[in-house]
């Protein structure tokens, strides 16, 4: 197969290479350019890329950059800054998957005549009665089916995720097998465009979207403290919050951005028996049972059913909310079935 | 180890060129047999001196000067820096290093009343982002790619009457313009446009640009202004010496023309002040310290002679594969935009637009073809960035980012043209099925 493999430069793409090459595919190597700024992260800087090229000089296999900075800005950072400034809490990852890697870059690849594209990704590929699902990646610590459960059939036909059966001590093994120079380079944590040297998300935001002073305030409306910026705080947040020591912790359960205002209360008021959601999407057919949602990239699933008709996540237990704009993943044991994005507004046919 | 397709189309001079039989020939002796630092004082040394002083006689031959006004330089690069930093700071009385980079990048600059620069848009970053680091202006350019005349005249106007509102004193007729007269300098701190840099040929478009006509403006509102062009596209196709004699700088690059990399040339013409940028053993009139790079130079120089005894012939026969590829490319492909007038382009240059298609997306398609080409500048990561000249021509992004530049050379061969005639209009077929899906 001829096989375009995403390489970040990191260990974890570059074994992905590594195993295609030695599988015998016709293997081509491409890094994205995303991000043009400073980073400290890194994950489109100069030297990733340099390393990208390396591993590829050493695996044989040609190497290409693709510049997709102007797509980026437009499709993940941008609704990343609009995002926080209608007070949502968005994943950019799952948002450079979704129209970056996964839309844009498959897209290149079938015009060049590419097979498939391959990431390094911890999830497999499943086969189910014919149908194609991600599945979790052997080492649940480095587990990525969270942030890919908007892959469709279309996409998972021309996808492979070479390293997904293997651990993360499994993959540095196979580098130094292989002799790769970056077998012992440390995995990537955060947010590719945001710089921890500049104050990380909250110093981004607050040079895209500027100071928003406000207050917070108490279930009773009693100010407690007061913080910098409301845009960058998120529901069931509780640290930088400015209210001292207190023996009972208090959570984020409400923003208010066009007040200004935070509201804390204890952990109870953060759980919820429904959770609104929009753009629910399924690997294939919708689930009308129950499924496990996953609600952030390492939580814990929990089990809810999909009122798809009311946008709504029906939770078996009542369970915290979710900070609107994060995505929700539904599972089936290790499949993932689909997903959706939390929302702000509950349904008002099921209030109650 | 890689291997590369025995067949390749090679059109991308403007990034570099084959080095010629007559310079690698050159280049030989100076390695193994005669290899002593030019600045020893036994014969072997003075032998070296001599291959040197011979390639500054060819180089002068060449860029119409005087061969004690020719300065050897690491390429087009330093020439071009050398050029803008090194004339700024001697107007500005400072070592450039002195005016510090900040941590942020920009230029910190010492003296409180810079002095003006102006370069055009189209400029190559060599020349573009020292302009803009020492605060100097941009002079735009027409939808043909070719600096804007009636821009320059009011930006010179413009610093002319400013600068007349705030002189205080009599300022020097030659002020300036003298080497080592910086007190003199010093109180041209606002005495308008002291610097202004125009290329000769734009390195994407292959556009010529007006510089006897630019001189003419500058000079009419600032006669002692300094004049700088980078030649370094041109030297393979234009009669550098006649085209930039009323410049006062002027920039080549050797591997554009059949050199090796990492030699160029900077003209300073004895009346000019340029502070150096590297300090040190006081080489090539103390403008540029630090050993010759002697098989370079005296390449340079193979290089150059074999340009001058050919360039006539070659700008004839390249010239008409050029029109072959762009009529045909023209007449076979739909949605092609000839980037400017052929006219006014270089004799190797072809620049093309294709409607709804990604030039990064081309590239791939015609490298497995065999042809080699490229779009507009890569960055150092080796990603396509956008053309801050096809922006400044008022392309819009989309179109733009189409962009294919396929720049021919002295070795070009008719066979070259029919590879790509054939390979470009299947790619760009290829391409757009998918970007109409």
């Amino acid at each position: 197969m001829r096989v375009l493999v995403a390489m970040s430069g990191g260990v974890d793409s570059s074994v992905a290479a590594g195993l295609l090459v030695a599988e015998g595919h016709d293997v081509v190597g491409v890094t994205l350019k995303l991000w043009g700024g400073e980073s400290d992260t890194g994950c489109c800087s100069v030297s990733d890329t340099q390393d990208a090229r390396r591993v590829a000089d050493l695996l044989g296999v040609q190497h290409h950059v693709f510049n997709f900075g102007d797509a980026f800005s437009e499709q993940v950072i941008g609704p990343y800054i609009d995002g926080h400034a209608a007070g949502l809490t968005p994943n950019p990852c799952v948002a450079c998957n979704h129209h970056i890697k996964f839309d844009k870059l498959m897209i290149r690849a079938a015009a060049l005549g590419f097979d498939a594209v391959a990431t390094g990704h911890h999830v497999r590929l499943a086969a189910v009665d014919g149908s194609y699902r991600v599945r979790r990646g052997v080492d649940m610590a480095k587990d990525q089916s969270y942030v890919l459960y908007m892959l469709n059939q279309g996409q998972l036909a021309r996808l492979l995720f070479p390293i997904g059966h293997l651990t993360k001590a499994e993959v540095r093994q196979h580098a130094q097998a292989l002799g790769l120079r970056n077998a012992a380079k440390p995995d990537s944590q955060d947010v590719c465009f945001i710089a921890n040297r500049q104050g990380g998300r909250k110093g981004f935001l607050t040079r895209h979207l500027g100071e928003s002073p406000g207050v917070v305030v108490d279930a009773d409306g009693t100010v407690l403290s007061r913080v910098a910026s409301v845009q960058a705080v998120t529901i069931g947040q509780r640290r930088g919050l400015n209210l001292g020591g207190s023996a009972e912790p208090r959570y984020v359960t409400d923003i208010d951005l066009a007040n200004s205002k935070v509201t804390v209360g204890c952990k109870e008021d953060l759980y919820t028996q429904t959770q609104p959601v929009e753009h629910i999407v399924w690997a294939d057919m919708a689930v009308a049972g129950p499924v496990e949602v996953q609600v952030s990239a390492h939580g814990i699933p929990t089990v809810a059913t999909v009122d798809t008709a009311h946008s709504t996540l029906c939770w078996q237990e009542p369970q915290r909310r979710v900070a609107p704009g994060q995505a929700v993943a539904f599972y089936q044991g290790d499949l993932v079935v689909g997903g959706a994005v939390a929302s702000g507004a509950v349904d008002a046919s099921l209030k109650g | 180890m890689l291997e590369l397709p025995t067949e390749v189309a090679y059109l991308d001079n403007a990034a570099s060129t084959p080095l010629c039989p007559e310079a690698a020939e050159a280049m030989v002796p100076m390695q193994r047999q005669i290899y002593a630092n030019p600045t020893g004082a036994h014969r072997m040394a003075r032998d070296t001196r001599r291959r040197i002083d011979d390639a500054r006689d060819v180089m002068a031959e060449a860029l119409g000067c005087e061969p004690d006004e020719v300065v050897f330089t690491a390429g087009g690069t330093e020439s071009d820096n050398l050029a803008i930093l090194g004339h700024h700071s001697h107007l500005a009385g400072s070592f450039p290093l002195a005016a510090s980079f900040s941590q942020a990048g920009s230029f910190s600059q010492a003296s409180s009343q810079p002095v003006g620069i102006v370069c055009s848009a189209i400029e190559h970053p060599a020349v573009l982002e020292p302009v803009q680091r020492l605060g100097g202006q941009v002079v735009g350019v027409t939808a043909e790619g070719v600096v804007d005349m009636d821009h320059l005249a009011e930006i010179m106007e413009a610093a002319e009457s400013q600068a007349d509102g705030q002189a205080t004193g009599h300022v020097d007729e030659h002020a300036g313009r003298h080497a080592g007269d910086s007190a003199a300098a010093n109180s041209l701190g606002s005495a308008g446009i002291g610097l202004v840099s125009v290329m000769l040929a734009n390195n994407e478009t292959g556009m010529v640009q007006p510089v006897a006509q630019v001189a003419e403006v500058v000079r009419r509102a600032n006669p002692q202004a300094v004049l700088h062009s980078d030649a370094v596209q041109a030297l393979p196709w234009l009669d550098v010496a006649t085209l930039a004699a009323d410049m006062d700088l002027v920039s080549v690059s050797a591997h554009k023309f059949g050199g090796p990399k990492g030699v160029g040339a900077l003209v300073v013409r004895k009346d000019v002040g340029v502070a150096p940028l590297l300090l040190g053993g006081g080489q090539e009139r103390g403008l540029r310290s630090g050993t010759h790079n002697v098989a370079g130079i005296v390449g340079m120089a193979a290089a150059a002679e074999m340009v001058l005894k050919t360039r006539v012939q070659q700008v004839l026969r390249v010239g008409r594969l050029r029109d072959k590829l762009v009529d045909g490319l023209i007449a076979t492909v739909p949605g092609t935009v000839e980037t400017a007038k052929r006219a006014g382009k270089v004799a190797g240059s072809a620049h093309l637009c294709f409607e709804g298609v990604e030039s990064e997306a081309l590239l791939f398609l015609l490298e497995d073809a065999g042809v080699y080409a490229s779009a507009a500048s890569s960055c150092s990561s080796g990603a396509q960035d956008p053309s801050h000249v096809l922006a400044a021509m008022g392309y819009s992004r989309e179109l733009a980012g189409g962009s294919l530049r396929l720049s021919l050379g002295y070795e070009t061969t008719e066979a070259d043209i029919d590879t790509a005639l054939a390979a470009i209009p299947v790619a760009v077929a290829q391409l757009r099925e998918y970007s109409d899906a």
